[in-house]
């Protein structure tokens, strides 16, 4: 006869993994019988080693930022609080920015926390599905009477990220290995982020620009964008924008009406 | 609605078998000196999940990889140990990977690592007894229907074990073989560690293990720690070159198998591409050396 199903193994070995303040569980064993003690332990460390470990990986202008020290002890409380509901590594600390942001010990950096945000949509754009850019040349074919109406479909790779502070020069600086100098970190910034190809790009947008490029991705039409755009900045400049985003890569093709 | 272009309708194909081949984990880090050195004997193993992306730079490597050599698909958490059913969302991710690449060999974990939602990274041991036998055993089935290939089972490296075990690992994974016709993915290193850290000779273990059965074999580098009693605890560490002891094991299963396709894992600390493809060539020349004429009957079944 089939025998009953056996759930409490693991029920009893995972929860330990994450909390330290627990005792390992009584039904594994070390040598001859005894506790398993520090043998348990070699599990604990490679689960919040190895979290900790995909989340530096994901982040990584955020850990040179804090410094190796401070990220690992912030990552560590996060892992504990929101470990992983997938196996993809790749998609895990979709949270983390939001964490970041009210994490006390940063209070100091209210610019980290989309420092971070840039960087999960980097990863994001990095693992996107393939597509070919829309060509410049499509656009230039249509009349102008008919541009206010034209849809854009976005790239499956581009992301936009918004801050109140410089995230964008931020996380320039700190993507790299060369020495950071000295950034005004209260300039509004927002992010462009797309991947028209195999490499991810990172823009810096203009005014009006990340109003402008969301209405756009959103499938508003290209008139409806632009007035958003106004309303959002009198700086904003149509033309340069369209030719930006299109360069950029942020699109695949264009339509009258509904994209799909 | 199912279109022709959906994964799933997407016909499996597998390479035709690699023989007594050495082959290396691809890194993305080696792939300019890997081409730049053109074709290579021998073949390349991936951990699946570092490929279910949608797409992007880590296809475009696997692709250059698989355009010129054999592929490994190793699957590292599928959490086929676990009491809980599989996620099929991941399975159906892992048989489109199998559809996309067409690998000579495809091989998965005796372990867990999801418990409820949550997912631990690590490859977690279970108790051997007829009921994790039998939950083993289903989700080897449903694996195998989905990729309609044999998976290869890798044996754990463990540092405690279970009081509710009724039977040893070996006799465990004898069963396994027998139930669901898999195959076996013998980890040398995991032997050497598991035996050391748990008090046994690695020689009794694989004198019991169903080597007939062995599709691939995983060499690998270890660490050493101590346990609260000051026993040595050696470490899955994937980190450094193959241990003495593990080299003189492959070559006593070699003489007694004849060639199995042979895999240097190297996961951490990573080095250049020639010293990986050192080790490779290491495993080759043990490879080469046997004679299949030679091989002490060990082909009977297990």
């Amino acid at each position: 006869m089939r025998p009953e199903a056996d759930p409490g193994f693991a029920a009893a070995f995972a929860p330990p993994l994450l909390d330290p303040a627990r005792d390992a569980p009584t039904a594994v064993i070390g040598r001859n019988g005894k506790p398993a003690g520090r043998r348990y332990d070699v599990y604990r460390n490679n689960v919040t080693v190895s979290l900790i470990d995909a989340l530096a990986a994901i982040y990584p202008a955020v850990e040179r930022i804090t410094g190796t020290d401070f990220f690992r002890a912030m990552a560590r409380f996060h892992i504990r609080n929101s470990p992983p509901t997938s196996p993809l590594l790749f998609d895990y600390g979709r949270d983390f920015p939001d964490f970041v942001a009210g994490y006390e010990h940063a209070q100091d950096m209210p610019w980290l926390a989309d420092v971070a945000r840039i960087e999960r949509a980097w990863l994001d754009a990095y693992h996107a599905a393939d597509a070919s850019p829309l060509s410049s040349a499509l656009l230039s074919a249509i009349a102008p009477e008919r541009l206010g109406d034209l849809v854009f479909a976005p790239h499956p790779a581009t992301r936009i990220v918004r801050s109140q502070y410089a995230a964008v020069t931020i996380f320039a600086a700190n993507r790299d290995s060369a020495p950071v100098a000295r950034i005004d970190a209260s300039t509004p910034e927002d992010a462009l982020i797309t991947r028209p190809q195999f490499d991810v790009a990172v823009r810096h947008l203009p005014p009006g620009g990340a109003v402008f490029a969301a209405s756009l991705m959103s499938g508003e039409p290209l008139g409806a964008a632009a007035m958003a755009a106004f309303d959002a900045s009198a700086k904003f400049d149509i033309a340069a924008n369209i030719a930006g985003l299109i360069e950029a890569g942020a699109f695949t093709s264009i339509a009258f009406g509904d994209p799909a | 609605m199912i279109t022709a272009t959906k994964p799933a309708t997407v016909p499996l194909r597998f390479s035709l078998p690699i023989g007594g081949a050495a082959g290396t984990s691809f890194k993305p880090e080696h792939l300019p000196a890997i081409l730049e050195a053109g074709p290579q004997a021998g073949f390349f193993e991936v951990h699946a999940e570092n490929y279910m992306g949608a797409g992007g730079a880590p296809h475009r490597a696997l692709e250059a990889i698989r355009r010129d050599h054999p592929l490994s698909l190793h699957g590292v958490c599928m959490s086929i140990g676990g009491p809980q059913p599989l996620d099929k969302t991941h399975l159906a991710r892992f048989r489109s990977l199998v559809a996309r690449y067409q690998p000579a060999l495809v091989s998965e974990h005796l372990a867990w690592s999801t418990h409820e939602t949550s997912f631990f990274n690590d490859l977690l041991p279970l108790p051997y007894t007829e009921a994790t036998l039998a939950c083993v055993c289903d989700h080897i089935d449903e694996v195998q229907e989905a990729i309609r290939h044999p998976l290869l089972l890798e044996n754990p490296s463990t540092y405690i074990t279970f009081r509710q075990s009724t039977m040893s690992e070996t006799d465990f994974i004898r069963a396994i073989v027998q139930r669901t016709g898999c195959g076996l993915l013998l980890d040398i290193n995991n032997v050497f560690v598991s035996a050391t850290n748990h008090g046994y000779a690695a020689l009794d273990y694989l004198a019991d293990f169903p080597l007939a059965h062995v599709g691939e074999i995983h060499l690998a580098g270890h660490a050493e720690q101590t346990d609260d009693d000051g026993n040595l605890l050696l470490i899955d560490s994937h980190d450094g070159p193959v241990a003495d002891a593990v080299w003189k094991l492959f070559e006593i299963i070699i003489a007694r198998r004849g060639p199995i396709p042979t895999l240097i894992e190297w996961d951490s600390k990573i080095p250049e591409w020639p010293v990986l493809r050192a080790e490779a060539t290491a495993a080759q020349a043990i490879l080469d050396r046997c004679n299949p004429a030679a091989v002490t009957e060990d082909r009977r079944a297990a």
